[in-house]
């Protein structure tokens, strides 16, 4: 995105508060199959993700010697990495740490994004002019200096089996990125003549963010969440291939492709198709979402 | 159009400063030094007293402000400094290995463009056809499979057919034509794949937002030949935001070529990259993200200035 | 005398002939092609460290002394024509041979043994000298003639001769050392094979033949190609390919199945043991890690024997060995070997001990963080095996690789809990290999920051014996406290894999990989 170009606000597309949840999928169902089938994809992702315990056939950190590097069969359905280590469980603990690193990455950026370009717009001015000064440094700086210094400074900080660090790493870009696009969005409600009314009428800066700017921006915000999904866990792939990210023996996709896997491609292929194919999948899955997810709430919104 | 550009250009300059400032503290926020990693991490025995004095040749013993104060005043003057690690100056080591990325990365823009103006502009034209979901999933499919694993396929593939692998040292263009291609098009298209999906989407979107303007209809309407009104105005107008993507992911592209460039191990910016901020070699890394960020200004700036260019309202905003 | 010395030099060139003859004839030309995994920060052999600077840059320099590959550890001359040591073990004396000349054609001299060996004693500012304490039983450097040079000793060193060996003592020109103490930095001028032409930051390094090499007929090679290849699977596919004909430090037992499936008999492969091992080591100042109870049940619980076995397929470990390497003549032998606490075959009975020892020390539901190198091969392996055999016992690890810098850093700094180092030096020499378990005031790779004056004790007493039986008997005792005491211990042993094409001829694989890198003897059958 660009900072010339003023995205309308979404002024109509905040879901009505007593739709039923199911009703609202149906209908996004029938309207776009596409994203019903992205959001399959995830449903299933994330129901596996958290019962792991349950749907993987082995402990993903279990070693085997006596069946390093198996083919796929009925006993590893994907096959084993070189440790005996069944690469379908290790696929499926893997989408845990991609589900969580990516959305609790997302989820972190896009709102901090939103509040730092909720306050930009309203206020204005000088604070506007810092704030997106701020915004550019971070849009221009490289990312792989910023994850790697974060990820080195702060250490590595495990609570659940998730590094938060590296979850910091991950959704500092994109802030900046969010923050523009929620910038114009509400921008344009802010030069609407009741917000003026609102606050000739005495009402609390708070008040009016609140009850007027934020359930304008709530749909952009929305889009762009699910789409960071998809690059959040895109990027902590590419970091724990660096090994940046992700470290050994926590299964990992970006991670079950680095190292010792390129190695045995001819002896074990399964090693980079299955964990490459899984990021593949699940990216594309929340890019279908995200699309089908922006023509239902605000078919002019771009990104 | 004139205080327009010079308000942009004067507004790079504070960002330029962050950035240093950003890079310089964060750089020096991680525990370890080169020194460190240079002489002990093989299992150098080395006394303190060595240490100390290596540090202070490289001038890590000043104090921050004057080692900012330094490297900022050098900046002015366009001297990098030397690099911490290899001791030759900043400026020639990257200049050694920006040809590189800088190919791998026009190459992509063009086969990207190559491939998703055609592309996204079908899609558009027969909107909700099976025309359109086919190019569809194949721009989403592009962001979603990983360039480097992308770029590992692609050597598995060569290697298992044909037992062959991009040839490892690089020569430029206009020496050996035929060995630059065949060890540079095979990133190339590694990143062109992600680089056109982005761009084909963007295509699409665009030219279906111009099919519904007004004066298309109009000239529908009026009975001009459907194949000339898409050539002749849609075309032409949806051609800007296109623009601007492209332009975007080439900036993005220098300093995104890091992960592929591991996988082809090509001697580019990126991999040097990765390099230089694992050694913690200062200087490098510094004028790195310097370059990296002015690239990424600059191009962001000529698109806007595009922008402003071609629709007033931006200016006077 | 003039006859009986030609009748000499035709005896020698016979029996050198018949010697060659038995073998294949080296043929002459062609440029060996090799990949290097790493690449060297500048060109200064003193202050260098890695096998990355050894493999481009020890084909251009000479040593005093070298290590004779097929007869590792024998040490033959370089420079040196011949040598004496006093019986007191305190005077050595080299000839130098008559005929050498640097690369610039100026004639090598005894100044110039004299001049590099006072640069790695006493380095002038600027320069690093890393070896400088190896050398400090040396009190003084002579030079009777331009061809005799004398080094003075303080007492008997057992290494010393080895040290000579040495293929980081890269002799310099004094005259250039005169005019800046740095300048083989950046510049390189040495009296070995191969002259210098050009080093491609990032990409490759391109040696010639050096013609006037004392050697009359070597090297064979009309020059040498090094890529610098980082990453692991680029390097074995170049291998594959044959765009590299050899990589010399060593490959993975998976990588060496790989290839020799792919290239069936075009290549041969080349093992042996490696002087290398990785080292569970405890930051002692730590709780529970300074009880002696818990490191040795940490080591207890390690099933080295099957752990050597199913590791040496996937990983460059092999051989379990004490602290010196199994096959090195100073080495613990297996009956020895399997005295020592945690070296037992009866893996249910040493963890019932580990188990025993932590409940008598009071540790229950140990957890700690296991601080380890993001370096792959064979880090990561080693890593997860460690973790999953102390899983076993009920220990709970958590595994924190992290990237060099911070690794040496936080391993340096006593900010980790337990970690995986390694001890890996150019040659077998106990001097060298012990070093790492000595007290840490006298030792700058322990990282235990422990003290044991007995382990020092002995560690000078081993150095300073003169004779083979009584060092032996000193070092078994070191070795039995240090293991004992558990503050630093050796995992598995490296086991070296050389891949390479079969037209590469008269490379011998030795134990180091940084030693036999000077390129002399090697020959292209093409």
């Amino acid at each position: 995105m660009n900072a010339g170009r003023a995205i309308p606000a979404a002024a109509s597309s905040a879901p009505g508060r007593g739709r039923l949840l199911l009703r609202a999928t149906l209908r996004f169902a029938a309207t776009q199959p596409l994203g019903a089938a992205g959001l399959v994809v995830i449903v299933a992702m994330l129901v596996a993700a958290m019962f792991a315990k349950v749907v993987s056939p082995y402990d993903p950190l279990d070693v085997d010697y006596s069946a390093m590097l198996s083919s796929p069969s009925a006993a590893h359905l994907l096959g084993t990495d070189d440790f005996g280590r069944d690469i379908l469980s290790r696929v499926i603990y893997g989408a845990r740490t991609a589900l969580a690193i990516g959305f609790l990455a997302s989820f972190a950026g896009s709102s901090l994004g939103a509040v730092i370009g909720v306050v930009s717009a309203y206020f204005g001015g000088r604070v506007d002019m810092a704030i997106q000064r701020v915004m550019d440094i971070l849009l221009a700086f490289p990312i792989i200096v910023l994850a790697l210094s974060v990820v080195a400074v702060l250490g590595k900080f495990v609570v659940l089996g998730l590094d938060l660090n590296l979850v910091v790493a991950i959704s500092i870009p994109i802030v900046p990125k969010v923050a523009r696009v929620v910038r114009s969005a509400a921008l344009a409600v802010c030069v609407m003549p009741y917000i003026d009314a609102a606050r000739a009428a005495g009402y609390s800066d708070g008040r009016i963010i609140f009850r007027h700017i934020i359930p304008n921006v709530v749909a952009p915000y929305l889009i762009m969440l699910t789409a960071f999904m998809a690059q959040a866990i895109l990027l902590e792939a590419s970091l724990s291939f660096l090994g940046l990210g992700v470290t050994e023996p926590t299964p990992a996709w970006g991670l079950m492709l680095s190292g010792s896997s390129e190695q045995f491609y001819r002896e074990a292929p399964w090693m980079i198709l299955f964990p490459g194919l899984a990021i593949s999948l699940a990216v594309f899955a929340f890019n279908l979402f995200g699309d089908a997810l922006r023509d239902w709430l605000d078919p002019k919104f771009k990104i | 159009m004139l205080r327009y550009t010079a308000k942009r250009i004067l507004l790079m300059i504070p960002t330029l400063i962050g950035v240093a400032i950003l890079v310089f503290i964060l750089l020096r926020l991680a525990p370890g030094d080169i020194v460190e990693l240079k002489l002990l991490a093989e299992g150098g025995q080395v006394s303190p007293e060595a240490l100390a004095a290596e540090r202070a040749r490289l001038g890590l013993d000043k104090s921050y402000w004057l080692q900012f104060v330094d490297w900022i005043s050098g900046l002015f003057v366009g001297d990098f400094g030397i690099s911490m690690w290899t001791g030759r100056p900043v400026i020639d080591e990257i200049a050694s290995r920006l040809e590189l990325s800088l190919q791998v990365a026009i190459m992509a823009t063009i086969l990207a463009t190559a491939i998703a103006v055609p592309l996204g502009t079908l899609a558009a034209l027969f909107k909700d056809t099976w025309i359109d979901h086919v190019v569809r999933v194949f721009a989403i499919a592009g962001l979603a499979v990983p360039s480097f694993w992308l770029g590992m396929l692609f050597i598995m593939g060569l290697l298992l057919t044909f037992n062959w692998i991009p040839p490892l040292t690089y020569t430029p263009i206009y020496k050996d034509p035929l060995g630059n291609l065949a060890q540079l098009i095979w990133p190339a298209l590694a990143v062109g794949y992600r680089y056109s999906a982005v761009a084909a989407r963007m295509t699409r979107s665009t030219v279906i937002e111009v099919l519904h303007e007004d004066y298309i209809r109009t000239a529908r309407a009026k009975g001009v030949y459907e194949r000339l009104v898409v050539a002749r105005h849609a075309m032409r107008n949806a051609l800007l935001p296109v623009i601007t993507v492209i332009g975007l992911e080439f900036a993005f592209l220098i300093g995104g070529l890091v992960v592929t460039e591991q996988v082809f191990n090509l001697n580019g910016i990126g991999k040097l990259f990765v390099q230089t901020v694992t050694r913690g070699d200062y200087t490098m890394v510094q004028a790195l993200v310097m370059l990296i960020a002015a690239f990424f200004i600059v191009i962001n700036l000529l698109v806007d200035l595009l922008y402003a260019a071609l629709d007033p309202r931006i200016r006077y905003k | 005398m003039l006859r009986i010395a030609t009748l000499a030099v035709a005896l020698a060139a016979a029996s050198a002939l018949a010697t060659t003859a038995t073998a294949e004839a080296p043929k002459k030309g062609g440029v060996l092609k090799f990949a290097v995994s790493a690449e060297p920060p500048n060109y200064d052999c003193h202050g260098a460290t890695s096998f990355a600077f050894i493999h481009p840059v020890r084909p251009h320099y000479s040593t005093l002394l070298k290590f004779d590959a097929p007869k590792y550890p024998k040490i033959k001359g370089d420079l040196a024509d011949s040598w004496t040591v006093t019986e007191d073990g305190l005077t050595y004396t080299f000839k130098l041979r008559q005929n050498v000349k640097f690369h610039d054609g100026s004639p090598l001299t005894s100044a110039d043994v004299k001049a590099s060996y006072e640069r790695i004693l006493n380095p002038p500012q600027g320069v690093v000298s890393i070896r400088k304490a190896a050398y400090a039983d040396i009190t003084a450097i002579e030079t009777p003639d331009a061809h005799t040079v004398i080094f003075k000793l303080k007492a008997p060193n057992a290494a010393m001769l080895a040290n000579f060996a040495s293929p980081w003592d890269c002799i310099y020109s004094a005259a250039k050392l005169k005019q800046d103490p740095r300048f083989p930095e950046k510049n390189i001028l040495g009296t070995g094979p191969f002259k210098f032409v050009e080093h491609a930051a990032g990409s490759h390094w391109v040696g010639e033949r050096f013609a006037d090499y004392y050697e009359p007929g070597k090297p064979y090679l009309d020059g040498f190609r090094a890529f610098f290849i980082t990453n692991t699977a680029a390097r074995v596919n170049a291998l594959q390919a044959g765009e590299v004909l050899t990589e010399f430090r060593g490959h993975s037992p998976a990588d060496r199945d790989k290839l020799t499936k792919a290239l069936g008999d075009k290549v041969e492969v080349l093992e042996s043991a490696w002087v290398c091992s990785l080292v569970v080591t405890f930051n002692t100042q730590k709780k529970p890690f300074d009880d002696a109870r818990v490191r040795r049940a940490l080591s207890f619980a390690i099933d080295r024997w099957k752990g050597a076995e199913a590791l040496s397929k996937i990983a460059l470990v092999r051989h379990v060995g004490g602290l010196l390497r199994p096959g090195y003549e100073l080495a613990a032998n297996e009956v020895e070997l399997a005295k020592l606490p945690g070296w037992g075959k009866d893996i249910a009975k040493a963890r019932a001990e580990a188990k025993r020892l932590l409940q008598e020390a009071g540790v229950k539901d140990l957890k700690f963080k296991f601080t380890n190198r993001n370096i792959p091969m064979p880090y990561t392996p080693v890593g997860i095996f460690l973790i999953n055999e102390w899983r076993q016992i009920g220990v709970q690890v958590e595994h924190e690789q992290l990237e060099t810098r911070l690794y040496t850093n936080a391993l340096r700094s006593g900010n980790y809990e337990a970690g995986l180092d390694f001890n890996c030096d150019f040659m077998d020499e106990p001097n060298l290999q012990l070093i790492k378990y000595i007290s840490a005031d006298k030792s700058s790779i322990n990282f235990g920051r422990y003290t044991d004056r007995k382990l020092d004790e002995l560690y000078e007493k081993q150095a300073r014996a003169t004779n083979a039986k009584d060092r032996a008997r000193f070092i078994r005792e070191f070795e039995a406290h240090a293991l004992q005491q558990a503050y630093t211990f050796p995992t598995i042993w490296w086991h070296r894999i050389i891949v390479q094409w079969k037209q590469l001829k008269g490379w011998d694989i030795t134990p180091s990989h940084y030693l036999n890198q000077d390129l002399a003897d090697v020959w292209l059958n093409q």
